[in-house]
């Protein structure tokens, strides 16, 4: 499951490839790509040369120079961290992002394993309700969660955030899990049964091992989610020095007289880069989790 | 086990024995955690959020049971009829252009091209960045002054002033779909092209010597073995789609004179900004219907998959 897209599609290499010739492959397949490729890349282009632009240069507009940057300037980005909360928003999103996807893949290795492997009375029904919690959108239920998180205390703090991200995480990371936990084989289990194991032990000590890219594949996806999320946020979270990067991003970078778009463009760059960079580095987890939540 | 014995009472061996050959009761256990959030937070709020579309609840005020008149004041109300129709507009442009769009670029993915995995790592790009900062860059682009689209089509001569792209209503329907499409693709190519690398090439080769064309081998081998994937792939889509709310709040706002509100915007403006939760709570209820509708298709998509590929049906 996890490995078919890492794997190139062997018959492929020598497969029907030379029955092509090079300018129609030219035409049918790499300029169609390189505009697919350009369209999808181009307003990061856009956002990451804006926000090294003096004020000036943004708005004059004159022959091809406004596609680069010629008078470099690094305003925009000391506006934003000194100027602003934004590191604070950074800080906020980081910890709720951690800390809500380490719960949630807590909560899920054990529900998977549960359902999974445990197989006790209803767990088939479980498996297919959690899918279903999956398919929840926020948009529906973040007004009854405003009035929990607000009769609970924890309006305005990081607990709103922590204790809600895990709806939208457990069920897609147990979903996966599940998954996972199926390619691994029965007897490992039943000899370690035999061998006077307890339940836990073996969760601990054999399933977790082996399903180490799983976990890595959800706890990516997850913290992308949660670096993500935005309705919550916006809703649970009043004052500026607790808002996490897309809601402070929205709510109080953009001055309704005058729009700094150096500053915004700044902070729209900023907050992509940390998911981005985790990103490059688990490309294929990433891959397998989103194509693997598909599938199963 | 032995050892364990040897240090605690009896009756609390045989008490941890017991629960771990107890399947049932350990599954509890296991379960508790992720049980109790999702119950707490999920399935609670669920229900919640329908109970409050039948109360006049506003915020700091608590509400009373008023029945269907929400519902009734909301028949009544064409920005609400507005924003079903914009939904529906949304969606379905949204996910029709993405499913066709993301198919081709699969397509084009699953050739043999140099640097793949580079190019499909890219690709994504657009899904994993947050979709707010995302729109911001979007809405930067759509700037009524300073458009880098307006102004390239003027440097090219083919435009005289500048696309007022937010400003219009059907301007700003087709901008927030745009940007909605180019979120999207990535998503919709990249699932899909998972599903492409599942089909034998062994099949193409013997419809090749039958003589089928590349239409043909697409029609009668690629896009029957790939139903079962696209039924989820877009289920999952018009689901999103449907629900949308980061895109238009921060592009549009609804605006102009509500010309992209969408059920979801339209909910958190009465309801949060408004403050009138107990109508916000009915708007949202209102998309149930729909959603149910979209995850009955799915579960069918689901179904027909296992079949297909001689797999256990359960």
């Amino acid at each position: 499951m996890t490995d078919l897209l890492a794997r190139p599609p062997a018959a492929d290499e020598g497969g029907m490839g030379y029955l092509e010739s090079l300018p129609r492959k030219v035409v049918v397949v790499y300029i169609p790509l390189a505009i697919f490729i350009f369209v999808l890349l181009f307003p990061f282009y856009w956002m990451t040369v804006t926000s090294f632009k003096t004020n000036e240069e943004l708005h004059a507009y004159k022959g091809l120079q406004a596609l680069w940057i010629y008078e470099p300037t690094l305003e925009n980005i000391r506006f934003l961290l000194f100027d602003t909360e934004y590191p604070r928003w950074l800080w906020n999103t980081m910890l709720v992002t951690v800390v809500s996807t380490f719960l949630s893949i807590f909560c899920a290795v054990c529900a998977a394993y549960a359902i999974e492997r445990l197989r006790y009375k209803g767990s088939r029904t479980v498996g297919m309700l959690i899918f279903l919690a999956y398919l929840v959108p926020p948009s529906i239920l973040f007004i009854p969660l405003a009035i929990m998180v607000f009769a609970l205390g924890i309006f305005d703090s990081n607990w709103a955030l922590i204790l809600t991200y895990p709806t939208i995480l457990i069920p897609f990371c147990t979903w996966l899990l599940m998954g996972y936990f199926r390619t691994i084989p029965y007897e490992l289990e039943e000899c370690a049964l035999i061998d006077g194991a307890t339940r836990l032990q073996i969760l601990v000590k054999i399933v977790l091992p082996l399903s180490v890219p799983g976990l890595i594949s959800a706890g990516i996806f997850a913290f992308t989610l949660s670096w993500n999320e935005f309705i919550y946020a916006l809703t649970f979270i009043s004052s500026a020095e607790n808002k996490t990067v897309p809601v402070g991003a929205i709510t109080e970078l953009i001055t309704f007289d005058v729009y700094n778009w150096g500053g915004l463009m700044a902070g729209a760059m900023l907050g992509s880069l940390p998911v981005a960079i985790l990103y490059s580095f688990f490309v294929e987890h990433y891959v397998s989790s989103m194509t693997g939540a598909v599938k199963e | 086990m032995a050892a364990i014995g040897e240090t605690r009472p009896v009756d609390q061996v045989n008490f941890l024995a017991r629960l771990n050959n107890n399947r049932n009761l350990l599954g509890l256990l296991f379960m508790l955690p992720a049980a109790a959030i999702l119950l707490l937070f999920l399935t609670y709020p669920l229900g919640l959020g329908i109970w409050l579309g039948l109360t006049d609840v506003k915020v700091g005020r608590p509400g009373r049971f008023i029945g269907l008149e929400n519902y009734a004041w909301l028949f009544e109300d064409h920005i609400f009829w507005l924003s079903v129709f914009n939904t529906f507009v949304y969606t379905t442009a949204a996910s029709v252009i993405k499913f066709a769009l993301g198919l081709w670029l699969a397509l084009l993915l699953n050739r043999h091209i140099p640097f793949k995995a580079f190019i499909r790592a890219i690709v994504l790009l657009p899904f994993i960045v947050p979709t707010v900062l995302s729109a911001l860059a979007f809405w930067w682009i759509y700037d009524s002054q300073d458009s880098v689209i307006s102004w390239i089509l003027i440097e090219a001569g083919l435009l005289d002033e500048t696309i007022d792209f937010l400003g219009q209503p059907n301007n700003a329907r087709a901008s927030v779909i745009a940007a909605n499409i180019w979120r999207g693709i990535p998503f919709v190519a990249i699932t899909l092209l998972a599903g492409l690398q599942t089909i034998p090439a062994s099949l193409y080769e013997a419809a090749t010597i039958d003589g089928a064309g590349e239409w043909q081998r697409f029609r009668h081998i690629t896009f029957p073995l790939l139903t079962p994937i696209i039924a989820v792939v877009m289920t999952f889509s018009v689901l999103f789609t449907f629900t949308d709310f980061q895109l238009i709040w921060v592009m549009t706002r609804g605006g102009p004179i509500n010309a992209t509100h969408l059920m979801a915007t339209l909910s958190y403006q009465r309801a949060i900004i408004g403050g009138a939760l107990g109508e916000g709570a009915a708007i949202a209820t209102a998309m149930i219907p729909f959603l149910l509708a979209a995850i009955l298709f799915s579960y069918f998509g689901l179904q027909r998959r296992k079949w297909q590929q001689g797999g256990r049906d359960d």
